[in-house]
């Protein structure tokens, strides 16, 4: 419980994390607008109940099932996980959520799929910047199989033991620590098991600055800015900046990208 | 008496150095709010201070680009207040500018990396530079000792300064954001005003 990726040299950082405050304050969530704050601001129009997600694809079980019955009888673990966002920021979210490798096996996971491909709720009359048009919502998003169904990997539906606020994703979110923040994406309505890599949104937006596995990697720099460093939030107006760990400091996860150029599939 | 009669009667009564008073406040302010984590430096002071500052820079050149067009058209004249802010905007990008290096990238060897290697910064930076000269020439010991013709000619960097500077917001955006796209839009046509007639009445200058 929470004490993955705590192990090692390489984690010498105690995860302390973040107050919930913190948390829920300092967002992207871009169909609420694109101010760090406008999400915190917005957010409260979303509507998060009834929550239904469409699970389809290459599945033994597909369906329109309620958040109710997707998650029942599975069980929630508190993940207290670092959080990089591609911006050259940081936070440590304690996470409660489920294995996504878990909903994965309960929906029975054909043998011809490869990939898992995720899509954000569109409530264009409560979402601002959906209005806005900052990207072509709906947000998409997708992992390889192995990448979903690695045990870092959780679905969450709470920080703090909470339910998680609208600003981080309600009512149920990805969350990939290994990778950009962007990657984790939020509210969730609909999980497609496919054989081929799913188009993903910034990847959409800018090939060129946002690929596909958009693993956490000091050594391989956004187009824009450099990734080798990162300040965690919280810090102050002096905040000193800290060292940027491979894959987020999830080594463990290095064995999926074996034999791959990192610098070619970032 | 014209609305804009009103306004400049108004303004007459108005120091110049008013306009220094009111940005070094607001520049107090923003960074005692960032210090004491208040408003919206809760979280993150050290981006929001950065953005705040560079954004009243920004602010600050399009207002100066703004006072010729604007005694042209309305007859509201801000002419007394032009130097003073040019000289706050260029105080508000190097507030900008300090914040980035001394807070946010923290180190030499980095603040050198990025402007060298990241194009949003270097384009950043050739702006604060060209409104070094500009700086320094906003007195009337520069302006007598250059003459107005050239003094005037000099003067015209702070084009290129406010269209770096926009570029600069563009660039470091993500994402289809409308903001930095209306900046652009409203300095250049603030500056084509200078270049091309729009088929007024009035003789363009």
């Amino acid at each position: 419980l929470g004490a993955i990726g705590l192990a090692g040299a390489a984690h010498a950082d105690t995860l302390e994390p973040n107050t919930l405050e913190e948390i829920t304050s300092y967002n992207n969530y871009y169909e609420f607008g694109t101010g760090k704050g406008d999400p915190a601001a917005n957010a409260h129009q979303l509507v998060t109940s009834p929550w239904s997600i469409k699970v389809d694809g290459l599945v033994d079980n597909p369906g329109e099932y309620s958040l109710g019955d997707l998650l029942d009888g599975l069980t929630v673990e508190e993940r207290i996980y670092r959080f990089r966002c591609v911006e050259a920021w940081s936070m440590v979210v304690p996470w409660n959520g489920i294995e996504l490798a878990d909903i994965l096996n309960k929906v029975g996971v054909q043998s011809g799929a490869k990939y898992v491909a995720f899509e954000t709720v569109v409530q264009p009359e409560n979402m601002i910047g959906v209005q806005r048009r900052v990207l072509d919502f709906p947000y998409v998003e997708g992992l390889r199989l192995d990448e979903a169904t690695h045990p870092l990997t959780i679905l969450a539906t709470g920080i703090y033991g909470e339910p998680i606020a609208n600003q981080n994703g309600a009512p149920i979110r990805l969350v990939v620590p290994w990778k950009y923040g962007f990657k984790s994406i939020k509210s969730i309505v609909r999980i497609t098991l496919q054989e081929n890599e799913p188009p993903t949104s910034w990847n959409k937006s800018n090939a060129r600055e946002y690929g596909f596995y958009s693993n956490v990697n000091p050594n391989i720099d956004h187009p824009r800015w450099s990734q080798a460093s990162e300040r965690r939030i919280g810090g102050g107006l002096f905040a000193p900046r800290i060292d940027t760990q491979m894959f987020n400091g999830y080594d463990e996860v290095a064995s999926l990208y074996e034999g791959m150029d990192l610098a070619e599939f970032y | 008496m014209t609305p804009s009669q009103a306004i400049n009667s108004a303004l007459r009564k108005l120091p110049a150095w008013t306009v220094y008073i009111v940005c070094a406040v607001y520049v107090a302010w923003q960074f005692w709010q960032a210090l004491n984590q208040l408003g919206p430096y809760q979280v993150e002071p050290i981006n929001v201070l950065e953005r705040a500052y560079g954004e009243l820079g920004l602010k600050l050149l399009v207002l100066g680009l703004m006072v010729t067009p604007l005694r042209k058209w309305t007859g509201v004249n801000l002419i007394k207040f032009r130097r003073a802010i040019g000289v706050s905007a260029f105080f508000l990008v190097f507030a900008h500018f300090s914040v980035w290096v001394v807070l946010d990238v923290q180190t030499a060897e980095r603040v050198w990396t990025e402007i060298v290697k990241r194009p949003y910064v270097t384009v950043g930076m050739m702006s604060f530079i060209l409104l070094f000269p500009l700086a320094l020439t906003s007195n009337n010991l520069s302006l007598r000792r250059l003459g107005p013709i050239r003094w005037r000619r000099l003067h015209k960097l702070t084009y290129p300064a406010a269209i770096l500077g926009a570029v600069h917001y563009l660039w470091l955006v993500k994402g289809f954001q409308i903001e930095p796209i209306i900046y652009l839009v409203v300095i250049l046509a603030l500056i084509a005003t200078r270049y091309v007639s729009f088929g007024g009445n009035r003789q363009t200058a």
